[in-house]
């Protein structure tokens, strides 16, 4: 791998509270030095990355990459490959595939996955219980031992609450997190959408914000009284994000994550009956939008991840009821974080990065969200002002369904780099094939 | 002149009121039809239509079958019993099936809510909303829109409650958006479990007592109301549904005008509604049967061919 | 688009003394009132069946049966047309077995109206006899069909039109041709 120098960025290191002019040299795969007038070393590849951002590859801790069981949607190799065409240097990859990632073969197999993808770094998160079903704790140990990074049964709540207890417990053994996908099974159920006015409207079973913010407490209760860490994936009402802050307040171990569409779409996205307005939890409110945008901004919510969701055509083009929930995120979380919380004046940059790189890779102990020299090198070029419109065509990813399709967004990846090597890089191949 | 209806009926809410306006009067001739000996006019003659009925229902799927005979249409009955028959052809394929036999309208009744409208937006033939799960059912909202105009004359200022199982229907919707289109005082009446959340930002005034609105209104919808809601627990049970909310003789008695009774059908005698009530001389519920099938003829007539460039339109909207 | 050229066929007057030949040809044709019927076609047949009715009953002392026919729904052009016409009312007497009965219309112009009329009685019943009497033949046959009694002839252009106004839908009575400017 020749040494690579991006020359004349301005690089931004949440980790170091770096925001500056400087030159940032790659060499051996790490960061080998950051500073004005770095000097080129022989044989060395050099970028002039002028007017652009050089910062931390991003970390998402929440996606769904469907291998195994569901390769029709996505594969590890294509969910990696649109990773790094994000932005992003390390992924997350939730359990709920078929079969589910609850033994040490699957995380084996996910990790062995994700190596051969040469993309983003794959990371596997086990399920809490054996095949997800709530009822018996998973072997931590073993997938911890063979590479998971936290555990979750996500794609569904853990509804026990001695189940949930036991498993915070059992993870503080491992120094991992357990994170919970807060949903009141009884009160959710057959909900297809945020119960509210528009639902009304539609004729569409309701899931309401209690819902999500019974289990948001119950989970903050049981974190405080075992000491263990939970992480609540993707927030998105105003209770929760309050719930959230007097927990801080009380230096409980939790941590909090929000996907884009909940800061960006409220639940009139829904109408006409648009299934790609469909995800769980759902759409919801304006208030609950400007309460996750404030949470974001004071910390009560430490991460956007984006609940990557991929779903084939077929199955979107059905009736609303009918459905699944989800929608695809890799692509469009940095354009949609800059367009809408950057240049809405909801945070200055360098906190969006926090959000989306530092804060998430410090929370699930990965590597990534820092360029001090010495690290590897997983670092990101983007053009925060180049303009575009989003193409579901043009995705990397083997799914198209997002709600976001003819979005104009500001702020576009140029290269993305994991651990000195180029994975994404926007003048070759980006703009080639458009595919149906 | 006439305000078009566009392509597809899917429901009341957004047609303007002069639409909805000209479906009313556009009924009127066709009650005559309904009188003579000769129950029939040649004006669709020639075209084919296709009831596609995904749930079963007696009543409505006879209402419009007998409005397209007397029009003289061809028409067509696809009845689909239970939910793995439903579910085995995707309504896509459903959809693009009826297209390649040329169809020129579908009546569709179906148990998800928006199923009219995804229909409606993949293929060039007219779609009638038969009532789509919980969303609308559109040409009962007219036919009773009909019905209160006859006896009272005007819609506008007319105090109507609809009483019972709101959250869960259709038929309370399309109502809810006719009246106020016509200018109609709307309120609904049910337990709390039953009234959809945001129903009061509709423009609609809400009662939790039966009483309360027997005193205010001037006609009263009472909804069917299902077994399955006992079941699924949003009730204790029908006794006590009908000892509370039940319209009975004793209350209507205390009523302080004269109060006319609708209800869509088929109806839970000794639940919603008393028999010498459902069966009374302020009961319109055979009346609306009857302006059913001059609704759905007016509806049939008002959307079929005429202009070809339309159905190209709405063609070229749809999905590819 | 050259401005149509409106010009005037028919005054009040000469629209009164037509109807009162109509009506008393009518009768004539009908072997006297009492098997008659006189059915006007919507719009405004109906109210010149009304004052052929009115003559008739100041001159024979006979109140002939009165209908009126709608006759859009047998239209044989709806799938042509743009907007769907606005539809007015049919009432039609009891009994038209063996009855003599005249339709009455303004204008007759291509015969479909007639035919679509014709088609539509035949629903409601067997006349002995089916006659037709228009204020106005313009010429211009589609159909093999003829009027048994005619106000008035009026060649005209087939781009031209021919309104007729009445007092109690217009506010006056006239008969007036409308020359298109257009080719």
């Amino acid at each position: 791998m020749k040494p690579l120098l991006l020359r004349g960025g301005r690089v931004i290191d949440p980790s170091r509270d770096l925001d500056d002019t400087a030159d940032l040299l790659i060499q051996d795969g790490q960061v080998k030095a950051v500073g004005r007038g770095l000097g080129l070393p022989n044989g060395g590849e050099a970028m002039d990355v002028t007017g652009l951002v050089v910062a931390p590859g991003l970390v998402d801790v929440h996606t769904h990459l469907r291998e195994p069981g569901q390769e029709d949607r996505e594969t590890i190799a294509s969910g990696a490959a649109a990773a790094a065409a994000g932005g992003f240097t390390a992924v997350c990859a939730m359990p709920n595939t078929d079969p589910p990632i609850d033994n040490q073969s699957a995380v084996g197999f996910v990790v062995k996955q994700g190596a051969a993808a040469a993309g983003a770094r794959v990371y596997p998160i086990g399920a809490v219980s054996l095949g997800q079903k709530g009822e018996h704790l998973a072997e931590f140990g073993e997938l911890v031992g063979a590479g998971a990074v936290a555990v979750s049964d996500d794609g569904r709540p853990v509804a026990s609450g001695h189940l949930m207890r036991t498993a915070l417990e059992y993870a503080r053994t491992f120094g991992i997190p357990v994170a919970d996908h807060c949903e009141e099974p009884s009160l959710a159920a057959g909900g297809v959408m945020h119960e509210g006015l528009v639902a009304t409207r539609l004729g569409l079973k309701g899931i309401p914000a209690a819902a999500e913010e019974i289990m948001v407490a119950r989970d903050i209760l049981l974190a405080g009284h075992t000491g263990g860490h939970v992480h609540l994936c993707h927030m998105s009402t105003r209770g929760s994000v309050e719930l959230i802050r007097r927990a801080k307040d009380r230096h409980l171990p939790v941590t909090a994550e929000a996907c884009p569409h909940h800061f960006a779409l409220t639940h009139d996205a829904c109408e006409g009956y648009n299934t790609n307005a469909k995800m769980n939890p759902p759409l919801r409110e304006r208030e609950d939008v400007e309460a996750i945008r404030a949470g974001l901004k004071d910390g009560t919510i430490d991460a956007i991840a984006t609940d990557h969701a991929p779903h084939h055509y077929d199955a979107k083009e059905r009736e609303f009821d009918d459905a699944p929930f989800g929608i695809v995120g890799l692509e469009t979380a940095l354009g949609l974080g800059l367009t809408v919380l950057v240049e809405g004046g909801v945070l200055p940059l360098a906190q969006l990065i926090a959000r989306m790189s530092t804060v998430p890779a410090r929370t699930f102990g990965l590597t990534g969200g820092s360029l001090a020299p010495g690290r590897p090198a997983d670092v990101l070029v983007f053009d925060p002002s180049a303009a575009w419109t989003v193409d579901p065509r043009r995705f990397r990813s083997k799914s198209r369904n997002t709600p976001f399709a003819g979005w104009e967004l500001k702020g576009r990846v140029v290269r993305t780099i994991v651990g000195g090597r180029t994975v994404f890089h926007s003048g070759s191949g980006e703009g080639g094939v458009v595919r149906p | 002149m006439s305000a078009p209806l566009g392509k597809d009926l899917v429901g009341l809410e957004h047609l303007s009121p002069d639409q909805i306006r000209l479906i009313l009067d556009t009924a009127e001739p066709f009650k005559e039809v309904s009188e003579r000996a000769i129950k029939k006019v040649p004006t669709l003659r020639g075209k084919t239509i296709v009831n596609l009925f995904f749930e079963s229902s007696t009543r409505t799927r006879i209402s419009f079958e007998f409005a397209e005979k007397r029009l003289s249409a061809d028409t067509v009955n696809i009845g689909a019993t239970g939910s793995s028959v439903q579910k085995g052809e995707t309504l896509v394929d459903t959809a693009r099936n009826l297209e390649a036999m040329r169809i020129d309208m579908v009546v569709m009744r179906h148990p998800s809510s928006g199923a009219a409208r995804f229909l409606a937006e993949r293929i060039a033939s007219n779609v009638i909303n038969a009532g789509d799960g919980t969303h609308e059912h559109p040409t009962q909202g007219l036919l009773d829109l009909l019905t209160i105009r006859d006896v009272k004359g005007a819609i506008a200022g007319t105090r109507v409650c609809i009483c019972g199982d709101i959250l869960h229907s259709r038929v309370a919707r399309s109502n809810i958006w006719g009246l106020l289109k016509l200018g109609a005082e709307v309120a609904v009446c049910g337990p709390q479990s039953l009234l959809p959340r945001g129903i009061d930002e509709l423009g609609v005034t809400v009662f939790r007592r039966i009483e309360e609105a027997i005193q205010w209104a001037d006609v009263l919808n009472v909804l069917r109301l299902q077994l399955e809601r006992m079941n699924a627990g949003f009730i204790p049970s029908l006794r006590e549904y009908n000892r509370v909310f039940g319209v009975t003789v004793e209350r209507l008695e205390r009523a302080p005008r004269e109060m006319l009774i609708l209800h869509p059908g088929p109806m839970n005698r000794g639940v919603e509604i008393d028999s010498q009530v459902a069966d009374g001389p302020h009961s319109v519920i055979l009346r609306q049967v009857t302006n059913g099938v001059a609704v759905r003829m007016a509806v049939l007539y008002l959307l079929a061919g005429g202009r070809p460039e339309l159905a190209e339109a709405a063609k070229g909207g749809g999905a590819e | 688009m050259s401005a149509a050229e409106r010009s005037s066929l028919l005054d009040a007057p000469t629209i009164a003394r037509a109807l009162e030949r109509m009506a008393r040809e009518i009768v004539e044709l009908a072997g006297g009132t009492d098997r008659l019927i006189l059915i006007g076609i919507q719009r405004r047949g109906v109210e010149l069946a009304d004052r052929i009715g009115a003559l008739i009953r100041r001159s024979h002392g006979a109140d002939v049966p009165r209908g009126a026919l709608d006759i859009t729904l047998y239209r044989d052009d709806l799938n042509e047309i743009g907007p769907r016409p606005v539809i007015g009312e049919t009432r039609l007497p009891r009994d038209l077995d063996g009855k003599i009965v005249v339709i009455v219309d303004d204008v007759l112009f291509t015969g479909r109206t007639v035919r679509a009329a014709l088609d539509q009685l035949a629903d409601f019943g067997r006349p002995a006899r089916i006659a037709l009497a228009v204020l106005i033949d313009r010429g211009g046959r589609e159909l093999p069909v003829q009027a048994d009694i005619v106000g008035q002839r009026v060649p005209a252009r087939s781009g031209d039109r021919v309104d007729v106004l009445l007092q109690e839908v217009d506010g006056g009575d006239a008969v007036e041709l409308v020359r298109s400017g257009a080719p």
